[in-house]
Protein backbone atom coordinates (compact mmCIF):
# COMPACT_ATOMS: atom_id res chain seq x y z
CA UNK A 1 0.00 0.00 0.00
CA UNK A 2 1.22 3.40 -0.88
CA UNK A 3 1.38 6.73 1.25
CA UNK A 4 -1.76 8.92 -0.02
CA UNK A 5 -0.62 12.04 -2.46
CA UNK A 6 -2.19 14.67 0.44
CA UNK A 7 -2.06 13.59 3.99
CA UNK A 8 -3.67 16.11 6.10
CA UNK A 9 -3.22 15.64 10.06
CA UNK A 10 -4.50 17.67 12.95
CA UNK A 11 -4.73 20.61 10.91
CA UNK A 12 -6.33 23.62 12.92
CA UNK A 13 -6.91 26.95 12.21
CA UNK A 14 -8.33 30.12 13.68
CA UNK A 15 -9.54 33.67 12.35
CA UNK A 16 -9.36 35.68 15.51
CA UNK A 17 -11.44 34.03 18.03
CA UNK A 18 -13.39 31.61 14.99
CA UNK A 19 -12.02 28.07 15.03
CA UNK A 20 -12.22 27.67 11.28
CA UNK A 21 -10.38 24.16 11.06
CA UNK A 22 -11.19 21.68 13.85
CA UNK A 23 -8.43 18.86 14.42
CA UNK A 24 -9.09 18.34 10.55
CA UNK A 25 -7.57 14.62 9.27
CA UNK A 26 -8.26 13.38 6.18
CA UNK A 27 -5.73 11.85 3.63
CA UNK A 28 -6.04 11.65 -0.51
CA UNK A 29 -4.78 8.56 -2.46
CA UNK A 30 -3.29 9.23 -6.27
CA UNK A 31 -6.13 9.88 -8.95
CA UNK A 32 -9.10 10.27 -5.68
CA UNK A 33 -11.18 13.11 -6.47
CA UNK A 34 -12.77 14.40 -3.19
CA UNK A 35 -15.88 16.53 -2.87
CA UNK A 36 -16.14 18.86 -0.15
CA UNK A 37 -19.41 20.23 0.59
CA UNK A 38 -20.59 21.79 3.74
CA UNK A 39 -23.25 24.70 5.14
CA UNK A 40 -21.64 28.42 4.41
CA UNK A 41 -19.03 29.00 7.09
CA UNK A 42 -17.93 25.55 7.54
CA UNK A 43 -14.32 25.70 6.43
CA UNK A 44 -14.30 23.86 3.27
CA UNK A 45 -13.15 26.78 1.42
CA UNK A 46 -10.59 27.49 4.20
CA UNK A 47 -9.21 23.93 4.21
CA UNK A 48 -9.14 23.94 0.33
CA UNK A 49 -7.02 26.75 0.39
CA UNK A 50 -4.85 25.86 3.04
CA UNK A 51 -3.72 22.68 0.89
CA UNK A 52 -1.38 24.97 -0.95
CA UNK A 53 -0.67 27.42 1.96
CA UNK A 54 -2.86 30.33 0.52
CA UNK A 55 -4.56 29.98 3.96
CA UNK A 56 -1.36 29.45 7.01
CA UNK A 57 -2.50 27.61 10.25
CA UNK A 58 -1.47 26.93 13.76
CA UNK A 59 -0.69 23.11 14.59
CA UNK A 60 -0.83 19.94 12.21
CA UNK A 61 0.71 19.36 9.28
CA UNK A 62 -0.08 18.94 5.33
CA UNK A 63 1.65 16.28 3.21
CA UNK A 64 2.11 16.63 -0.51
CA UNK A 65 3.32 13.63 -1.89
CA UNK A 66 5.97 13.09 0.84
CA UNK A 67 6.60 16.51 1.22
CA UNK A 68 5.71 18.48 4.20
CA UNK A 69 4.09 21.77 3.53
CA UNK A 70 7.57 23.84 3.84
CA UNK A 71 6.32 27.50 5.70
CA UNK A 72 7.81 30.19 3.14
CA UNK A 73 10.13 30.72 0.34
CA UNK A 74 11.08 28.93 -2.64
CA UNK A 75 10.82 25.65 -1.37
CA UNK A 76 7.23 26.85 -0.99
CA UNK A 77 6.62 28.20 -4.75
CA UNK A 78 8.16 24.71 -6.00
CA UNK A 79 5.25 22.82 -3.91
CA UNK A 80 2.95 24.92 -5.06
CA UNK A 81 3.99 24.81 -8.30
CA UNK A 82 2.84 21.12 -8.50
CA UNK A 83 -0.68 21.86 -6.97
CA UNK A 84 -2.64 23.39 -9.38
CA UNK A 85 -5.68 25.27 -8.03
CA UNK A 86 -8.74 27.09 -9.93
CA UNK A 87 -10.46 29.50 -8.11
CA UNK A 88 -13.96 31.17 -7.79
CA UNK A 89 -13.31 34.49 -9.86
CA UNK A 90 -11.11 32.58 -12.09
CA UNK A 91 -8.33 34.80 -11.57
CA UNK A 92 -6.87 34.96 -14.83
CA UNK A 93 -3.94 37.79 -15.21
CA UNK A 94 -5.70 40.01 -16.55
CA UNK A 95 -2.70 41.75 -18.67
CA UNK A 96 -1.93 39.02 -20.35
CA UNK A 97 -3.20 36.86 -23.47
CA UNK A 98 -4.90 34.16 -23.11
CA UNK A 99 -1.85 31.82 -24.36
CA UNK A 100 0.61 34.25 -22.07
CA UNK A 101 -1.59 33.11 -19.28
CA UNK A 102 -1.22 29.51 -19.68
CA UNK A 103 2.17 29.61 -20.60
CA UNK A 104 3.63 32.19 -17.65
CA UNK A 105 4.09 29.08 -15.12
CA UNK A 106 5.86 26.77 -17.64
CA UNK A 107 8.04 29.56 -18.76
CA UNK A 108 9.07 31.28 -15.14
CA UNK A 109 8.62 28.43 -12.83
CA UNK A 110 9.43 25.27 -14.97
CA UNK A 111 12.07 26.96 -17.25
CA UNK A 112 10.40 25.41 -20.22
CA UNK A 113 11.68 27.46 -24.04
CA UNK A 114 8.77 29.56 -25.20
CA UNK A 115 8.06 27.58 -28.34
CA UNK A 116 7.40 24.36 -26.53
CA UNK A 117 5.48 26.09 -23.84
CA UNK A 118 3.03 27.61 -26.28
CA UNK A 119 2.62 24.25 -28.35
CA UNK A 120 1.44 22.69 -25.11
CA UNK A 121 -0.85 25.48 -23.99
CA UNK A 122 -2.49 25.37 -27.53
CA UNK A 123 -2.64 21.50 -26.89
CA UNK A 124 -4.20 22.30 -22.97
CA UNK A 125 -6.70 24.89 -24.74
CA UNK A 126 -7.95 22.77 -27.76
CA UNK A 127 -8.52 20.02 -24.39
CA UNK A 128 -10.52 22.67 -22.76
CA UNK A 129 -11.89 23.91 -25.93
CA UNK A 130 -10.77 27.55 -26.16
CA UNK A 131 -7.84 27.60 -28.73
CA UNK A 132 -9.37 30.15 -30.65
CA UNK A 133 -9.20 32.60 -27.99
CA UNK A 134 -5.70 32.21 -27.78
CA UNK A 135 -5.05 35.52 -28.65
CA UNK A 136 -7.46 37.26 -26.91
CA UNK A 137 -7.08 38.89 -23.11
CA UNK A 138 -9.51 37.80 -20.68
CA UNK A 139 -11.83 40.53 -20.11
CA UNK A 140 -12.71 39.47 -23.61
CA UNK A 141 -14.35 35.84 -22.51
CA UNK A 142 -17.15 35.19 -20.69
CA UNK A 143 -16.63 33.86 -17.17
CA UNK A 144 -17.07 29.75 -18.50
CA UNK A 145 -14.60 30.54 -20.95
CA UNK A 146 -12.16 31.99 -18.60
CA UNK A 147 -12.66 29.36 -15.58
CA UNK A 148 -11.76 26.78 -18.88
CA UNK A 149 -8.47 28.97 -19.46
CA UNK A 150 -8.29 28.87 -15.73
CA UNK A 151 -8.18 25.04 -15.61
CA UNK A 152 -5.81 24.98 -18.80
CA UNK A 153 -3.43 27.42 -16.72
CA UNK A 154 -3.21 24.65 -13.90
CA UNK A 155 -2.96 21.95 -16.07
CA UNK A 156 0.18 23.14 -17.70
CA UNK A 157 1.92 22.91 -15.29
CA UNK A 158 1.56 19.19 -14.69
CA UNK A 159 0.28 19.13 -11.09
CA UNK A 160 -0.09 16.12 -9.05
CA UNK A 161 -3.10 17.14 -7.24
CA UNK A 162 -5.87 20.13 -8.54
CA UNK A 163 -7.81 22.24 -6.13
CA UNK A 164 -10.79 23.67 -7.16
CA UNK A 165 -12.34 26.20 -4.99
CA UNK A 166 -16.21 26.40 -5.78
CA UNK A 167 -15.37 26.78 -9.62
CA UNK A 168 -18.72 26.87 -10.80
CA UNK A 169 -20.16 29.54 -8.11
CA UNK A 170 -19.76 32.77 -10.20
CA UNK A 171 -20.47 31.43 -13.45
CA UNK A 172 -24.00 31.86 -15.37
CA UNK A 173 -26.34 29.02 -15.15
CA UNK A 174 -25.70 28.01 -19.03
CA UNK A 175 -21.74 28.08 -18.20
CA UNK A 176 -21.54 25.76 -15.71
CA UNK A 177 -21.89 22.68 -17.62
CA UNK A 178 -19.05 23.26 -20.06
CA UNK A 179 -16.93 23.63 -16.45
CA UNK A 180 -18.02 20.63 -15.30
CA UNK A 181 -17.53 18.49 -18.46
CA UNK A 182 -13.80 19.63 -18.14
CA UNK A 183 -13.49 18.63 -14.99
CA UNK A 184 -15.22 15.13 -15.87
CA UNK A 185 -13.01 14.30 -18.00
CA UNK A 186 -9.86 15.23 -15.94
CA UNK A 187 -11.47 12.90 -13.02
CA UNK A 188 -11.71 10.02 -15.98
CA UNK A 189 -8.20 10.48 -16.81
CA UNK A 190 -7.46 9.97 -13.59
CA UNK A 191 -6.54 13.37 -11.94
CA UNK A 192 -6.14 13.40 -7.70
CA UNK A 193 -8.54 16.83 -7.49
CA UNK A 194 -10.19 18.05 -4.24
CA UNK A 195 -13.23 20.33 -5.04
CA UNK A 196 -15.60 22.76 -2.97
CA UNK A 197 -18.94 22.53 -4.83
CA UNK A 198 -22.66 22.35 -4.43
CA UNK A 199 -23.10 20.36 -7.61
CA UNK A 200 -24.61 17.37 -6.64
CA UNK A 201 -24.64 15.95 -10.62
CA UNK A 202 -20.38 16.34 -10.38
CA UNK A 203 -20.38 14.36 -7.41
CA UNK A 204 -22.19 11.51 -8.21
CA UNK A 205 -20.18 11.52 -11.97
CA UNK A 206 -17.28 11.91 -11.23
CA UNK A 207 -16.68 11.77 -6.85
CA UNK A 208 -15.20 8.83 -4.89
CA UNK A 209 -15.86 10.40 -2.05
CA UNK A 210 -17.82 12.99 -0.51
CA UNK A 211 -16.41 14.93 2.82
CA UNK A 212 -18.58 16.99 4.49
CA UNK A 213 -18.06 19.99 6.87
CA UNK A 214 -20.00 21.47 9.28
CA UNK A 215 -18.49 24.44 11.93
CA UNK A 216 -14.84 23.32 11.31
CA UNK A 217 -15.19 19.68 11.45
CA UNK A 218 -15.34 17.04 9.10
CA UNK A 219 -18.83 15.07 10.07
CA UNK A 220 -19.19 13.00 7.48
CA UNK A 221 -16.89 11.18 4.84
CA UNK A 222 -18.64 9.15 2.43
CA UNK A 223 -19.55 7.19 -1.20
CA UNK A 224 -21.32 10.16 -3.29
CA UNK A 225 -23.98 7.72 -4.06
CA UNK A 226 -24.70 7.07 0.04
CA UNK A 227 -23.52 10.37 1.48
CA UNK A 228 -26.69 11.87 -0.82
CA UNK A 229 -29.72 8.81 -0.42
CA UNK A 230 -28.57 7.75 3.39
CA UNK A 231 -26.51 10.67 5.01
CA UNK A 232 -25.99 9.21 8.48
CA UNK A 233 -25.28 12.34 10.45
CA UNK A 234 -28.07 14.39 11.61
CA UNK A 235 -26.16 18.04 10.49
CA UNK A 236 -26.13 16.00 6.88
CA UNK A 237 -29.94 15.43 7.02
CA UNK A 238 -30.75 19.11 7.69
CA UNK A 239 -28.15 20.04 5.58
CA UNK A 240 -29.59 17.92 2.40
CA UNK A 241 -32.87 18.68 3.31
CA UNK A 242 -32.37 22.17 2.51
CA UNK A 243 -30.51 21.71 -0.88
CA UNK A 244 -32.45 19.33 -2.03
CA UNK A 245 -35.78 20.31 -1.78
CA UNK A 246 -35.80 22.89 -4.56
CA UNK B 1 11.22 92.61 -23.44
CA UNK B 2 13.08 91.96 -26.48
CA UNK B 3 15.88 93.48 -25.20
CA UNK B 4 15.70 91.90 -21.60
CA UNK B 5 15.16 88.20 -23.24
CA UNK B 6 18.06 89.33 -25.96
CA UNK B 7 20.64 89.93 -22.54
CA UNK B 8 19.20 86.60 -20.46
CA UNK B 9 19.40 82.85 -21.50
CA UNK B 10 15.86 82.48 -21.66
CA UNK B 11 15.55 79.25 -23.30
CA UNK B 12 18.93 77.91 -21.49
CA UNK B 13 17.50 78.52 -18.22
CA UNK B 14 14.00 76.20 -19.57
CA UNK B 15 16.70 73.92 -20.45
CA UNK B 16 18.23 73.48 -16.88
CA UNK B 17 14.36 73.38 -16.36
CA UNK B 18 14.14 70.47 -18.17
CA UNK B 19 16.82 68.41 -17.49
CA UNK B 20 16.39 68.42 -13.78
CA UNK B 21 12.75 67.80 -14.15
CA UNK B 22 13.99 64.65 -16.59
CA UNK B 23 16.61 63.40 -14.39
CA UNK B 24 14.64 63.89 -11.29
CA UNK B 25 11.89 62.11 -12.61
CA UNK B 26 13.79 58.81 -13.71
CA UNK B 27 15.67 59.07 -10.01
CA UNK B 28 12.03 59.19 -8.37
CA UNK B 29 10.63 56.57 -11.06
CA UNK B 30 13.61 54.14 -9.59
CA UNK B 31 13.44 55.22 -6.04
CA UNK B 32 9.05 55.40 -5.91
CA UNK B 33 9.20 51.60 -7.29
CA UNK B 34 11.65 50.17 -4.81
CA UNK B 35 9.65 51.92 -1.75
CA UNK B 36 6.54 50.78 -3.36
CA UNK B 37 8.26 47.07 -3.82
CA UNK B 38 8.88 47.57 0.32
CA UNK B 39 5.33 48.45 1.32
CA UNK B 40 3.73 45.72 -0.17
CA UNK B 41 6.53 42.75 0.35
CA UNK B 42 5.23 40.13 3.05
CA UNK B 43 7.99 41.13 5.27
CA UNK B 44 7.04 43.58 7.94
CA UNK B 45 9.84 45.00 8.57
CA UNK B 46 10.41 46.44 5.04
CA UNK B 47 6.90 47.52 4.92
CA UNK B 48 7.57 49.65 8.20
CA UNK B 49 10.67 50.77 6.33
CA UNK B 50 8.33 51.95 3.18
CA UNK B 51 5.80 53.45 5.43
CA UNK B 52 8.49 55.59 7.19
CA UNK B 53 10.30 56.85 4.04
CA UNK B 54 7.03 57.70 2.63
CA UNK B 55 5.71 59.69 5.87
CA UNK B 56 9.17 61.62 5.78
CA UNK B 57 9.62 62.74 2.73
CA UNK B 58 5.90 63.56 2.15
CA UNK B 59 5.50 65.28 5.00
CA UNK B 60 8.69 67.88 4.73
CA UNK B 61 8.26 70.77 2.50
CA UNK B 62 10.60 70.32 -0.36
CA UNK B 63 12.30 73.97 -0.17
CA UNK B 64 13.87 72.51 3.57
CA UNK B 65 14.90 69.64 1.76
CA UNK B 66 16.68 71.68 -0.67
CA UNK B 67 17.97 74.29 1.52
CA UNK B 68 19.57 71.10 3.74
CA UNK B 69 21.51 69.80 0.79
CA UNK B 70 23.78 72.56 0.03
CA UNK B 71 23.49 73.80 3.89
CA UNK B 72 23.59 71.16 5.53
CA UNK B 73 24.76 68.24 3.69
CA UNK B 74 27.05 69.97 1.31
CA UNK B 75 28.56 72.71 3.77
CA UNK B 76 28.10 71.17 7.34
CA UNK B 77 28.62 67.48 6.51
CA UNK B 78 30.95 68.42 3.90
CA UNK B 79 28.81 66.16 1.60
CA UNK B 80 29.52 67.74 -1.99
CA UNK B 81 29.46 65.69 -5.03
CA UNK B 82 31.10 68.29 -7.05
CA UNK B 83 34.15 70.45 -6.10
CA UNK B 84 32.16 72.99 -9.01
CA UNK B 85 29.55 75.09 -7.01
CA UNK B 86 27.23 75.36 -9.83
CA UNK B 87 27.32 71.06 -10.46
CA UNK B 88 27.20 70.53 -6.90
CA UNK B 89 24.01 72.48 -7.00
CA UNK B 90 22.68 70.67 -9.81
CA UNK B 91 23.32 67.00 -8.43
CA UNK B 92 22.00 68.13 -5.43
CA UNK B 93 18.71 69.10 -6.95
CA UNK B 94 18.33 66.21 -9.13
CA UNK B 95 18.74 64.26 -5.54
CA UNK B 96 16.25 66.30 -3.24
CA UNK B 97 13.71 65.94 -6.08
CA UNK B 98 13.96 62.65 -6.61
CA UNK B 99 14.10 61.16 -3.12
CA UNK B 100 11.23 63.65 -2.50
CA UNK B 101 8.68 62.97 -5.38
CA UNK B 102 9.74 59.00 -4.72
CA UNK B 103 7.10 59.41 -2.27
CA UNK B 104 4.23 60.28 -4.16
CA UNK B 105 5.83 58.10 -6.86
CA UNK B 106 5.31 55.37 -4.55
CA UNK B 107 1.88 56.14 -3.48
CA UNK B 108 0.58 56.25 -6.92
CA UNK B 109 1.96 52.63 -7.69
CA UNK B 110 0.49 51.52 -4.68
CA UNK B 111 -2.89 52.77 -5.68
CA UNK B 112 -2.30 50.76 -8.80
CA UNK B 113 -1.28 47.56 -6.97
CA UNK B 114 -4.93 48.49 -5.68
CA UNK B 115 -6.79 48.02 -8.42
CA UNK B 116 -5.65 44.51 -9.23
CA UNK B 117 -7.82 42.29 -7.71
CA UNK B 118 -6.49 40.38 -4.76
CA UNK B 119 -7.13 37.15 -6.35
CA UNK B 120 -4.58 37.59 -9.09
CA UNK B 121 -1.88 37.33 -6.81
CA UNK B 122 -3.06 34.19 -5.36
CA UNK B 123 -3.08 32.85 -8.56
CA UNK B 124 0.50 33.99 -9.36
CA UNK B 125 1.26 31.74 -6.39
CA UNK B 126 -0.22 28.97 -6.87
CA UNK B 127 1.51 28.68 -9.80
CA UNK B 128 4.83 28.47 -8.60
CA UNK B 129 5.87 32.18 -8.96
CA UNK B 130 8.14 33.18 -6.22
CA UNK B 131 7.35 36.98 -4.99
CA UNK B 132 9.60 38.71 -7.17
CA UNK B 133 7.92 37.02 -10.09
CA UNK B 134 4.51 37.58 -9.25
CA UNK B 135 5.83 41.41 -8.65
CA UNK B 136 7.56 41.51 -12.07
CA UNK B 137 5.07 39.13 -14.01
CA UNK B 138 1.73 40.29 -12.51
CA UNK B 139 1.85 43.00 -10.15
CA UNK B 140 4.20 45.83 -11.29
CA UNK B 141 2.95 45.61 -15.34
CA UNK B 142 -0.75 46.18 -13.89
CA UNK B 143 -0.16 48.78 -11.10
CA UNK B 144 2.30 51.10 -13.83
CA UNK B 145 -0.82 50.34 -16.20
CA UNK B 146 -3.71 51.59 -13.49
CA UNK B 147 -1.32 54.18 -11.72
CA UNK B 148 -0.71 56.19 -15.31
CA UNK B 149 -2.92 59.14 -14.47
CA UNK B 150 -1.68 59.63 -11.00
CA UNK B 151 2.26 59.45 -11.91
CA UNK B 152 1.61 61.98 -15.04
CA UNK B 153 0.13 64.19 -11.94
CA UNK B 154 2.91 63.48 -10.19
CA UNK B 155 5.33 63.96 -12.94
CA UNK B 156 3.39 67.95 -13.56
CA UNK B 157 3.83 68.66 -9.79
CA UNK B 158 7.59 67.70 -10.25
CA UNK B 159 8.26 69.85 -13.33
CA UNK B 160 6.98 72.84 -11.56
CA UNK B 161 8.50 72.06 -8.07
CA UNK B 162 11.60 72.13 -9.71
CA UNK B 163 11.48 75.85 -9.42
CA UNK B 164 12.21 75.02 -6.05
CA UNK B 165 15.96 74.35 -6.86
CA UNK B 166 15.70 78.19 -7.05
CA UNK B 167 16.76 78.83 -3.31
CA UNK B 168 19.60 77.14 -3.91
CA UNK B 169 20.92 78.89 -6.61
CA UNK B 170 20.59 76.77 -9.33
CA UNK B 171 20.39 78.60 -13.08
CA UNK B 172 16.63 77.11 -13.98
CA UNK B 173 13.55 79.24 -14.94
CA UNK B 174 12.72 80.47 -11.62
CA UNK B 175 16.25 81.67 -10.91
CA UNK B 176 16.23 83.25 -13.89
CA UNK B 177 13.15 84.91 -13.43
CA UNK B 178 14.11 86.47 -9.59
CA UNK B 179 17.24 87.92 -11.49
CA UNK B 180 15.32 89.49 -14.15
CA UNK B 181 12.96 90.86 -12.01
CA UNK B 182 15.48 91.87 -9.34
CA UNK B 183 17.89 93.63 -12.32
CA UNK B 184 15.71 94.51 -14.79
CA UNK B 185 11.22 94.87 -14.38
CA UNK B 186 9.07 93.21 -11.93
CA UNK B 187 6.60 93.48 -14.81
CA UNK B 188 3.31 91.15 -15.02
CA UNK B 189 4.50 90.57 -18.54
CA UNK B 190 8.07 88.82 -17.03
CA UNK B 191 5.60 86.59 -14.98
CA UNK B 192 3.68 85.72 -17.64
CA UNK B 193 6.42 85.04 -20.08
CA UNK B 194 7.88 82.14 -17.40
CA UNK B 195 4.25 80.76 -16.59
CA UNK B 196 3.24 80.25 -20.04
CA UNK B 197 6.49 78.62 -20.50
CA UNK B 198 6.08 75.82 -17.66
CA UNK B 199 2.10 75.47 -19.23
CA UNK B 200 4.48 74.54 -22.77
CA UNK B 201 6.18 71.91 -20.80
CA UNK B 202 3.33 70.86 -18.74
CA UNK B 203 0.18 71.01 -20.93
CA UNK B 204 1.69 68.36 -23.33
CA UNK B 205 2.88 66.05 -20.32
CA UNK B 206 -0.70 66.10 -19.50
CA UNK B 207 -2.37 64.92 -22.50
CA UNK B 208 0.14 62.71 -22.98
CA UNK B 209 -0.67 60.50 -19.76
CA UNK B 210 -4.43 60.91 -20.21
CA UNK B 211 -4.16 59.32 -23.61
CA UNK B 212 -1.77 56.55 -22.32
CA UNK B 213 -4.21 55.61 -19.04
CA UNK B 214 -6.86 55.35 -21.64
CA UNK B 215 -5.14 53.34 -23.87
CA UNK B 216 -3.15 50.99 -21.62
CA UNK B 217 -5.86 50.58 -19.60
CA UNK B 218 -6.66 47.03 -18.13
CA UNK B 219 -9.45 45.62 -19.48
CA UNK B 220 -11.42 43.83 -16.18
Amino acid sequence: MSEPLVVIEGVNKHFGDLHVLKDINLSIDKGEVVILIGPSGSGKSTLCRTINRLETFESGSITIDGKTLPDEGKELANLRADVGMVFQSFNLFAHKTILENVTLGPIKVRKTPKAEAEKKAMELLGRVGVAHQAEKYPAQLSGGQQQRVAIARSLAMNPKVMLFDEPTSALDPEMVQEVLDVMVGLAKDGMTMIVVTHEMGFARKAADNVVFLADGEIVETNTPSEFFSNPTSARAKDFLSKILTH
Amino acid sequence: MADILARYDFLGAFWLTIQLSFWSALGALVIGTVVAILRVSPVPVLRLLGTAYVNTFRNTPLTLLMVFSILGASYVLGLEISDNVTTNIFYWAIIVLSVYHAAFVCEALRSGVNTIPAGQAEAARSIGLTFSQSLTEVLLPQAFRGAIAPLGSTLIALIKNSTVAAVIGAAEAAGLMAVIIENETGSVLVFFLFAVGFVILTLPVGILFTSLSRRLAVKR
